[in-house]
């Protein structure tokens, strides 16, 4: 276990997936990252944890493409990100980029298999059999013609992941995949988060729960919108 | 995919939809009403506005020439005269169909002769006309022409008179009042040269015209009383006209002036100087006048009430697309997740208002279709409430209403979009 100050980059071999260089993205007087640096190499699971309000969503909004950074630079799978406009940044979203919600966010008039199929259409071309097979992989092949509103939150998270994966994305952001499920329910998500990672996608997990955090081969801490600490587990 | 969305998402959020469709219908029915009526109201105005009188005036050649000579001359012009059975040609000519009515008129001055005259007996004007004069069109139609349609303002107590009752007359109210004369009175009626007859009074006429110091009987009746067998002193014709352009002005100055082709068009055309012209042609010498007053005022009254239409029609669709803009932005900030997710997994500004428009574009257009088909019937009671007859609501008023409909979605659309465009996923997503 080692505990830092900031977090200065590790040297690797291959570039990074990831790469971020003093990003700080201000809300006024208030930092909600103020200098964030680190890199994240591809095939890794990285947790990061830390207090509400810390700067957790902040970051992965900036790193999914959502959002852009006051000041700072960002590098994604070798392209800056900083610096682009809504359009190219909704490509890079669109073709690298899979995205897990807390509250899910299915929409609620299309069904389990509709929603998958919502990503394959922003993407290239929308596919029932492939969406199918997506919901069959997080284990939903019975419930694709349900919607979500007939779904159990567990089933509606893996709807959710099922659609995050559909397009095969590079990088994998979770903000707090777990804060709503139960403890069986929760064990479904992290099995299906240890495949991926096995089959090696790049996750990101912002978690409260240190169980959920210690899933992964890194912890990062926020605090304030400073990395106060870094834990390499396993 | 597409389509499938917007399936689904119409089947959802019912009450915003059906309100948004209400509106547009409301704007729709409105518009169709008004549409239909101000294209069709021109035939009604002018029908409308026959009760005024007639708007050509027929009078024999020379009366003609003399009253345009000296202001006073009417009395001079007594003995010129058009002919009874030429009136059978007027529904002949080209513009026979704008023809709403026309009546004769001959002048007599009489003596009465009641049983309580003094030594000066009253003397008075008799006037002879038809009162409902069957007659054949060119195209063997039949057709009804004379005052009791003519002058349908008229209030007549007693009733009025048909034109075979020859010992029949009516009375206007002044004269009645002036000599004593009650209906049912038989009055012994002197026309001069020991030509007389008893007419029994069946009416008394109430209006303002000088028809209130007359009597009115059967053409026949005063032809005999006259001497003048088969004459006529001025034909009256009440006809459907296109309002006066230069061409029309010029024309009826000298239609000799015209080339071959403004003389087509003119001919053509249903301005009151090409319908008095015809009248000219079929009507042995003749003059048919406009009167120019009238019609004019009719072209201004019907070029008024079609303004005011088409101004009712801007306001109920303008309104119609504040009211779905109102509703649009509501439905749009309502579905802000679902917004933010579909840009979030990668959709366009532009995708996402293609998918917001088309759910909006059939929701518009199925209460644009349920409004066309309520403004039919809405134009229809308007109709029969204004102007007592159907209206007949021609293609361009459907042309119409698709192209507005489609406006008013369109501009109802803009406030939404706006928003759509500045929704940003990173806002709604995380329930900030
Ligand atoms: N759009 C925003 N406007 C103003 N302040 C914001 C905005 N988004 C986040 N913040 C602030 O930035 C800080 C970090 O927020 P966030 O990244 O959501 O924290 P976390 O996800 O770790 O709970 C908080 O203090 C929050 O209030
Ligand atoms: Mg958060």
């Amino acid at each position: 276990m080692t505990s830092i100050e900031t977090a200065a980059p590790r040297p690797t071999e291959a570039p990074p997936l990831l790469s971020l260089r003093n990003v700080t993205k201000a809300y006024g007087s208030l930092k909600a990252l103020d200098a964030v640096s680190m890199d994240v190499p591809a095939g890794e699971w990285l947790s990061i944890v830390g207090p509400s309000g810390s700067g957790k969503t902040t970051l992965m909004n900036i790193v999914g493409c959502l959002d852009r950074p006051t000041s700072g630079e960002v590098l994604l799978a070798g392209h800056s990100i900083a610096g682009l406009g809504g359009r190219a940044l909704s490509d890079i979203r669109r073709t690298t980029v899979g995205l897990i919600f807390q509250k899910f966010h299915l929409i609620a008039h299309l069904n389990a298999v509709e929603n998958v199929m919502v990503a394959q259409y922003y993407h290239s071309m929308p596919d029932e059999a492939e969406a199918r097979a997506a919901l069959d992989r997080v284990g939903l092949a019975d419930r694709a013609t349900h919607l979500p509103s007939q779904l159990s939150g567990g089933e509606q998270q893996r709807v959710c992941i099922a659609r995050a994966l559909i397009n095969y994305p590079r990088l994998v952001l979770a903000d707090e995949p777990t804060g709503n499920l139960d403890a069986a329910n929760e064990h479904i998500v992290l099995e299906l988060f240890r495949r991926l990672h096995e089959e090696g996608t790049t996750l990101i997990v912002v978690t409260h729960d240190p169980e959920v955090a210690r899933e992964g081969g890194r912890e990062i801490a926020l605090d304030h919108g400073h990395v106060v600490r870094e834990v390499h587990h396993g | 995919m597409f389509w499938r969305m917007v399936r689904a998402a119409l089947t959802r959020q019912r009450t915003s939809r059906v309100m948004i469709a209400l509106t547009m219908t409301l704007g729709a029915c409105v518009a169709t009403a008004m549409l239909g009526v101000m294209f069709d109201v021109g035939d009604k105005v002018n029908a409308e506005l026959k009760a005024y009188g007639a708007n050509i005036v027929v009078q024999p050649k020379g009366a003609a020439v003399l009253t345009d000579l000296y202001d006073d001359a009417a009395a001079l012009a007594s003995t010129a005269s058009l002919r009874e059975s030429d009136l059978a040609n007027i529904p002949t000519i080209f513009w026979a169909h704008n023809i709403v009515d026309f009546a004769p008129f001959l002048e007599h001055r009489v003596t009465l002769l009641t049983d309580d005259a003094g030594p000066s007996p009253p003397q008075a004007t008799i006037v002879g006309t038809w009162f409902a004069h069957e007659l054949m069109g060119a195209a063997g139609q039949h057709t009804t022409a004379g005052l009791i349609s003519m002058r349908s303002w008229w209030q007549v107590d007693g009733g009025w008179i048909a034109d075979q009752d020859e010992g029949l007359a009516l009375v206007g109210a002044n004269l009645a009042d002036a000599a004593g004369i009650a209906i049912g009175d038989t009055l012994t009626v002197d026309g001069g040269q020991g030509r007389s007859r008893d007419l029994r009074v069946a009416g008394i006429i109430h209006s303002s015209g000088p028809e209130s110091d007359q009597l009115v009987a059967p053409l026949s009746t005063v032809q005999a009383l006259a001497g003048r067998a088969g004459e006529v002193g001025r034909v009256e014709v009440a006809a459907l006209t296109t309002p006066d352009n230069d061409l029309a002005r010029r024309a009826a100055r000298n239609p000799e002036s015209l080339s071959v082709s403004e003389m087509e068009t003119w001919y053509c055309t249903a301005y009151a100087s090409s319908i008095a012209y015809q009248l000219d042609e079929v009507l042995t010498d003749a003059v048919a006048k406009p009167v120019r007053q009238v019609t004019e005022s009719e072209g201004s009254i019907l070029a008024k009430t079609q303004l005011l239409m088409l101004l009712v029609t801007a306001l109920s669709l303008a309104a119609s697309a504040l009211a779905i803009a109102n509703l649009m932005t509501a439905s749009v900030m309502e579905r802000a997740p679902e917004i933010g997710l579909l840009k979030a997994v990668g959709a366009r500004d532009g995708s996402v208002v293609g998918l917001i428009l088309a759910e909006m574009g059939v929701t518009g257009l199925a209460g644009g279709a349920l409004g066309y088909g309520l403004g039919l019937g809405f134009a229809q009671v308007i109709g029969h409430a204004v102007f007592g007859e159907s209206i007949a609501v021609r293609p361009i008023v459907a042309a119409s209403v698709v192209v507005l409909v489609g406006v008013v979605i369109v501009a109802g659309a803009i406030p939404s979009i706006r928003m759509l465009a500045r929704l940003r996923p990173a806002d709604v997503l995380h329930g900030r």
